[in-house]
């Protein structure tokens, strides 16, 4: 025997297709679970309606991570090229007319500004980077990302229970229900 | 007729068009399984003998040109390359020019392609992402050791120097420092975005070892449940949106450089849209150039099929006689404008000294590429390869043209001069196409060279509703999707 604490993570279960995935996960919804997810190895369009979940809200953090390098790029050249140091070469003048000049440099700041905001914002968003979870623990779980469908089911969900759950992931389709542990 | 067979006429006349299926971009009903194996496999299996005969040389190449050029001129100084007075960017420009150029096929493919929803590009995107930024890295080498004093390139940064004088932000130039680097960051960013679902799959295939930290570590503890899917796609989309305008903007922004100088030849408004389209037009021709020797060594016909290939072929077509048209539009505008010293930049690049060059760009980029109009020089690799390599060729001579034919010769004769590279120039620039077959071969020994999670969503049943399509099947489509049978008619055609 084992001395090691163990804790239960939840439910996972295997569904055949992206189609049983699809009408199990909608069976999950309608039976309000809230701490569970569905796992593909490719994404799978409309299963965000089938569990219930939100548009994702990553582009109003781009919008302004893109108006911060926008501002930035007109701020670096404005500051420096017609405040700091007026500098009139080829007889361009210095002055708030010169701003046309500066629109590359605001363009490619805004992509850039805006690009980052989207890898940053990307990884908070998703929970990444990080070095295991207790999912990796199954040994099935690998196969999603080469050809398994699943769908987990925590059991910090207030609607958990050992045996409900296990019933209800059946019922949608479910096949080889494990339960998955977490060393403590 | 064809055309008579398919048409089915009603009782009351009027006729019903049959539907087709619509073309599959996986042959042989493959499954996910097939495509995690084939595509994982060629990280995980030895490499070919041929990726070794390959590699040695191309690394060979790159350690002489770019490491030994690069240090023997840094040593003795930048007149060892052959820039003279009159003619300051000579090869580095064009080279320069010529591997930002490149670049543009991957961003088109991986971003404009995705959001005009042209699902054949998952098959060729990982590649042509790497691709970019391959020839971006070579490209950057040029203008860094062009600027003659390479240790101090970091004045091309926006930091100001000693006495507190700032860059000239109003300079073209300084704007391709932003535009060169934002690039490459941003592909660098949708690049390695798109591979961390791929590198979870190679992590949970690997073995407890070295292979499954490394690649465990770079795929961030990637797990594909639909909540991370639902805000990386979003991601995806996001980046797509921003690299197209992005792609568009940096070889506008390098053709300012020519543009908004008063030099005869230089002066055009035609300048961006040209030079975008060229950058495409050549940019494929090395997605091609690449491409079909990998499919070849790794046997991906199922995955890059002749689908892929033909519309590859297409756009090159399409962007090549953009191109052409501009050739002639510049020199209709020269004509046109009735002035006299742009007229003689463009005599002198037509009859001058460099006239050979003249002809092979136009051999190269406008008449070469016309044959595929043919289906069979579409369909044939072995020409396929030979028109991309030609305007590979060619669109390397559109810079020479552009930038050699035009500056040897202003203002005063005294200082008209013939241009020669010099050894060093060449062996750098063969350096640079040695660091880049290096890197793309590194590229396919470690990661994976093909979409996997995009190519299985390409699959018919990768659809949530395919069980309900299955039950409730459309009237009439018929199964007459060109390529799934051709592919197998001629296996002698493949190189």
């Amino acid at each position: 025997m084992s001395k090691s604490v163990k804790r239960v993570y939840g439910y996972l279960a295997e569904f055949e297709s992206a189609s049983a995935l699809y009408k199990g996960a909608e069976k999950m919804r309608d039976a309000g679970l809230k701490k569970w997810d569905c796992y593909s190895p490719y994404p799978i369009h409309g299963l965000d309606d089938a569990m219930g979940l939100r548009r994702s809200i990553l582009p109003y953090f781009v919008f302004f991570g893109g108006s911060t390098g926008l501002l930035t790029g007109f701020s670096l050249a404005y500051i420096t090229q017609v405040v700091i140091y007026p500098t009139v070469v080829q007889a361009k003048p210095s002055n708030i007319f010169t701003t046309s000049a500066f629109f590359p440099i605001m363009f490619e700041l805004t992509i850039l500004f805006a690009g980052f905001t989207v890898l940053f914002c990307l990884l908070g968003l998703i929970g990444l980077p990080r070095l295991n979870h207790p999912l990796f623990a199954s040994r099935q779980f690998h196969r999603a990302t080469d050809d398994g469908f699943f769908i987990a089911v925590e059991a910090r969900d207030p609607n958990f229970s050992p045996e409900d759950t296990k019933a209800l992931l059946q019922e949608a389709g479910g096949t080889n229900i494990e339960l998955v542990e977490e060393e403590d | 007729m064809a055309d008579n067979e398919n048409k089915a006429e009603q009782n009351d006349g009027s006729i019903t068009l049959p539907v087709f299926e619509r073309e599959k971009l996986i042959l042989n009903g493959r499954s996910y399984a097939w495509i995690t194996d084939r595509i994982a496999g060629i990280v995980e299996k030895p490499q070919p003998l041929l990726w070794w005969f390959l590699f040695i040389p191309s690394a060979l190449i790159a350690l002489i040109g770019v490491v030994g050029g690069l240090t023997y001129l840094v040593s003795t100084g930048v007149g060892v390359w052959g820039n003279t007075n009159r003619t300051m960017w000579g090869w580095p420009i064009v080279n320069f020019v010529f591997w930002i150029g490149i670049g543009h096929a991957g961003t088109l493919i991986s971003a404009i392609l995705f959001l005009t929803r042209q699902n054949w590009r998952t098959s060729i995107n990982r590649a042509a992402e790497a691709m970019t930024i391959f020839a971006v890295m070579c490209a950057g080498i040029f203008p860094a050791f062009h600027v003659g004093r390479v240790w101090m390139a970091w004045f091309l940064a926006p930091i100001p120097n000693a006495n507190a004088i700032w860059q000239n932000f109003k300079s073209p130039l300084l704007w391709d420092v932003f535009a060169v680097s934002t690039y490459f960051t941003i592909s660098l960013i949708f690049w390695y975005l798109g591979m961390v679902p791929d590198l979870a799959t190679i992590r949970d295939r690997a073995k407890p070892g070295i292979r499954k930290f490394f690649y465990g570590l770079f795929s961030l503890g990637w797990r594909g449940g639909n909540r991370q899917w639902s805000h990386y796609e979003m991601a995806y989309l996001l980046l797509a949106a921003l690299s197209t305008p992005l792609v568009l903007s940096v070889h506008s922004i390098v053709s300012f450089d020519f543009a908004t100088s008063t030099v005869p030849g230089w002066h055009t408004t035609i300048f961006p849209p040209y030079f975008v389209a060229g950058a495409i037009f050549g940019g494929f021709a090395m997605v091609m150039t690449i491409m079909i020797p990998a499919r070849s060594i790794y046997k991906l016909h199922d995955v890059i099929t002749m689908k892929h290939i033909e519309n590859m072929c297409k756009i090159i077509l399409a962007t090549g006689t953009i191109v052409g048209y501009a050739y002639l539009m510049e020199l209709f505008v020269a004509y046109y404008s009735g002035g006299k010293y742009e007229m003689e930049a463009f005599k002198l690049r037509i009859t001058g000294p460099y006239w050979w060059a003249y002809v092979v760009m136009m051999f190269c980029n406008v008449v070469a590429p016309q044959a595929f109009w043919l289906k069979a020089c579409r369909e044939n690799l072995w020409i396929v390869m030979g028109i991309c390599m030609l305007v590979n060729i060619g669109m390397w001579f559109e810079r020479f043209v552009i930038i050699v034919t035009t500056l040897p010769r202003m203002w005063l004769p005294g200082d008209w001069k013939y241009y020669e590279a010099s050894p060093v120039d060449v062996v750098t620039f063969v350096g640079t196409i040695g660091m880049f077959l290096t890197l793309f071969l590194l590229f396919l020994r470690f990661l994976p060279c093909i979409n996997i999670a995009e190519v299985k969503w390409t699959l018919l049943e990768s659809d949530a509703h395919f069980d309900d399509k299955q039950a409730h099947p459309d009237d009439g489509v018929e199964s007459k999707a060109a390529y799934q049978y051709e592919i197998k008619k001629d296996r002698s055609m493949e190189c």
